[in-house]
Order: structure tokens, then C-alpha cells, then sequence
């Protein structure tokens, strides 16, 4: 199964976006070998060359380092994996509260609504 | 010297232009759609490159050659039509395909004709269509060649197989070969692409890198190209 795509946004930026996402939610584990860029295109059902560029894109921001002869690593370091978490929360809530905005909620309407939701509760 | 050039090259069929100044240039390692209407002039110009067609003024060369004996040891072309004998089974197949070419890997052709599962007894015309497509698909993928010509490979094929396709010219890919693959069903081929090449009425009418395309325009490249053929 190919992975999905949305059109209007380079499919290298997605692809980040998509193994972030795996490294948050622990599919790829922290300081865990990636595999190879091949392996990956196939998966994805993308160019080797636009996987070698997101590739290139994660190693600039730290989140992947390549290895000579060996390959490709999820970084190890935690405090920039939480970090990464913190953006990428934000940035769901702020598309949330847009959202909601939209549909003619206040900001208090909005927490009591994310207070009542039970989803989270243990 | 580029691995795919095209210098002033025209091609006319009687007072019909089908092809009209084209500049254009290809390198290795790049997987590069040829896309445009119906008519627009991409069989055309990947005739010319087979040597099937002639130049009417200007030049086509494959690492700098003409087409003719010596580049199509070259090129690993699929025709938009079928192409290989009824009567031949696969195992005639590769013996056909090991005496015409020297860059004919037979490993790899029976590693993809395992994946398909299909009796090695059994002759074409007794395929299903869509295996055949995807049999002369493989014969075509199967040559070490340093440049894949695809002339709508998934035209034919229903969704699966068009998956099939794609995983095969993905899993083909080399650093050393240039691909092109000419098709009207863009939005099923566009991820597999590095460069789009925009092609109408016989003009390149845009060379540029797909992801580039995206980011620029906000738009996937089927998109783009519906609102630029509009018609």
C-alpha cells in the first residue's frame, strides 16, 4: 500500500511530515536503524530521489543521522523529540481551534468541550 | 553531452506539424514523465528516438548518437501497443530477448516473472490482456539499459495492476539509467516522478522538477496540467 498523498504540497515535505509522525508515535524508535531509501520509496510508492531528499531534509533538522556504509538512524536525542512533539502539537491545536472558531465556538466553549470529551480519560 | 537531447528538433507529417523546434535534455538517474494531451506529439518524438520515425530538421541523440543500430543496444523501449509474438511462452521470451540484446538480464526477468505467477508454458495470446501488458513490461525493465523508454505503460491496466507498474519501475530504478514514460493518466504516475515534461501541440510548454511544480503552484501536477489544458 502506497502511502497518501495530498496534492499542493512537494511530496518530499510530506513524506517528513509522515516519518516524524512514526517517530513521534514510536513506530520508528529513537536511535533505531530507518530503512534503506529504497525500501522506503517502494513503500511509499515514491522516487528513490524525491525519498533521498526528504532524507536530506530530517538529517538538516537533526532528526536523522546517516551513518557512512551502514545507513540511516533516528536520532537518539530525546529533548529534540519532544521538542518536535511540542511543534507539532501546536500546530494540530491551533488548526483545531481555527476550526472551531470556524463553526462559531468561543474559547470557553472550546475547553469545556475538550474537558468533556472522554477519548483521552485513563 | 546529455543521455536524452533534442536540439531544434521538428517533425512534420505532410503540412501536419507534429513535433515544432523542441530543446530539450535529460540526464541519468532521473525518472522524467513526458506528459501531455492526446496528439501532442509525445509518441511521436519516442518514435524518433527508436529510430522508427526520421527527424524532418534538427537533431535527437542518445549520448550523442543518432538513433539507429548502435543506440538502440542503448535504449529499452515499450511500445504503446503489443509488440511481442502470440505464439512465444516466457521461456521463449528471454531467449528472443538474450539474442537481440547484450544487456539482457535474465535474473532479474525470471526474479519479476516469479512475482506474477504465471505458467511458464503458457503462450500470450492465451494471457490475460493485462498480464501481457505486464509481461512486456518486465522483458522491457529486464535489459540493463541506460535509458527506459515507457510509451503509456498504464494506459491498459486496471488500479492494481497500475500498481504493479509503478512498484516495477520504482524497484528499477538506477543512478545510472534516465526513464521516460510518456502518459495522459498523470495523477497516477506523478509520484514516481523527478521531472515533468509538459508537452502540447508539438511545444515543450514547461521542463521543470515535479516537487518544485507542487510547492510553486500549490497544486499537484494533474491539477496544474487541467488548468493549463483546459479545454
Amino acid at each position: 500500500m502506497s502511502w497518501k498523498f495530498e496534492s499542493g504540497i512537494p511530496i518530499y515535505s510530506q513524506i517528513m511530515d509522515i516519518i516524524k509522525l512514526r517517530i513521534l508515535s514510536g513506530i520508528y524508535t529513537p536511535g533505531g536503524k530507518l530503512p534503506g531509501v529504497r525500501d522506503l520509496a517502494l513503500e511509499a510508492g515514491v522516487n528513490p530521489n524525491t525519498m533521498q531528499r526528504a532524507m536530506a531534509g530530517l538529517e538538516n533538522e537533526g532528526l536523522v543521522r546517516s551513518v557512512r556504509t551502514s545507513g540511516r538512524y533516528i536520532t537518539d536525542d530525546e529533548d529534540l523529540i519532544n521538542v518536535l512533539r511540542m511543534e507539532l502539537s501546536r500546530t494540530k491545536v491551533e488548526q483545531f481551534y481555527h476550526d472551531m472558531k470556524a463553526i462559531g465556538l468561543t474559547q470557553e466553549e472550546v475547553i469545556s468541550l475538550v474537558l468533556s470529551y472522554g477519548g483521552m480519560k485513563k | 553531452m546529455s543521455r536524452f537531447e533534442c536540439h531544434a528538433l521538428t517533425k512534420k507529417y505532410g503540412q501536419t506539424t507534429a513535433l515544432d523546434n523542441i530543446e530539450l535534455s535529460l540526464e541519468a538517474g532521473q525518472i522524467v514523465g513526458l506528459l501531455g494531451p492526446n496528439g501532442s506529439g509525445k509518441t511521436t518524438l519516442i518514435k524518433i528516438a527508436n529510430n522508427l520515425l526520421t527527424v524532418t530538421e534538427g537533431s535527437l541523440t542518445i549520448e550523442g548518437l543518432k538513433p539507429g543500430k548502435q543506440t538502440k543496444s542503448m535504449v529499452a523501449y515499450l511500445p504503446d501497443q503489443e509488440c511481442l509474438p502470440g505464439f512465444m511462452n516466457v521461456n521463449d521470451l528471454i531467449r528472443y530477448y538474450k539474442d537481440f540484446f547484450s544487456d539482457f538480464n535474465e535474473y532479474k526477468c525470471r526474479k519479476m516473472l516469479d512475482s506474477l505467477d504465471i505458467s511458464h508454458k503458457m503462450t500470450l495470446k492465451k494471457m490475460s490482456k493485462g498480464t501481457r501488458e505486464k509481461v512486456q513490461l518486465i522483458m522491457t525493465m529486464s535489459r540493463d539499459a541506460q535509458i527506459y523508454l515507457l510509451d503509456e505503460p498504464i494506459a491498459g491496466v486496471d488500479p492494481a495492476a497500475r500498481d504493479y507498474v509503478l512498484n516495477t519501475i520504482i524497484n528499477n530504478y538506477s543512478p545510472k539509467a534516465l526513464v521516460i514514460i510518456s502518459t495522459h493518466l498523470i495523477a497516477d504516475v506523478e509520484p514516481i516522478l523527478d521531472d515533468i515534461v509538459f508537452i502540447n501541440n508539438g511545444h515543450i510548454v514547461l521542463h521543470q522538477n515535479a516537487d518544485d511544480l507542487r510547492e510553486e503552484h500549490g497544486m499537484s501536477v494533474d491539477a496544474y496540467f487541467r488548468e493549463t489544458f483546459r479545454y
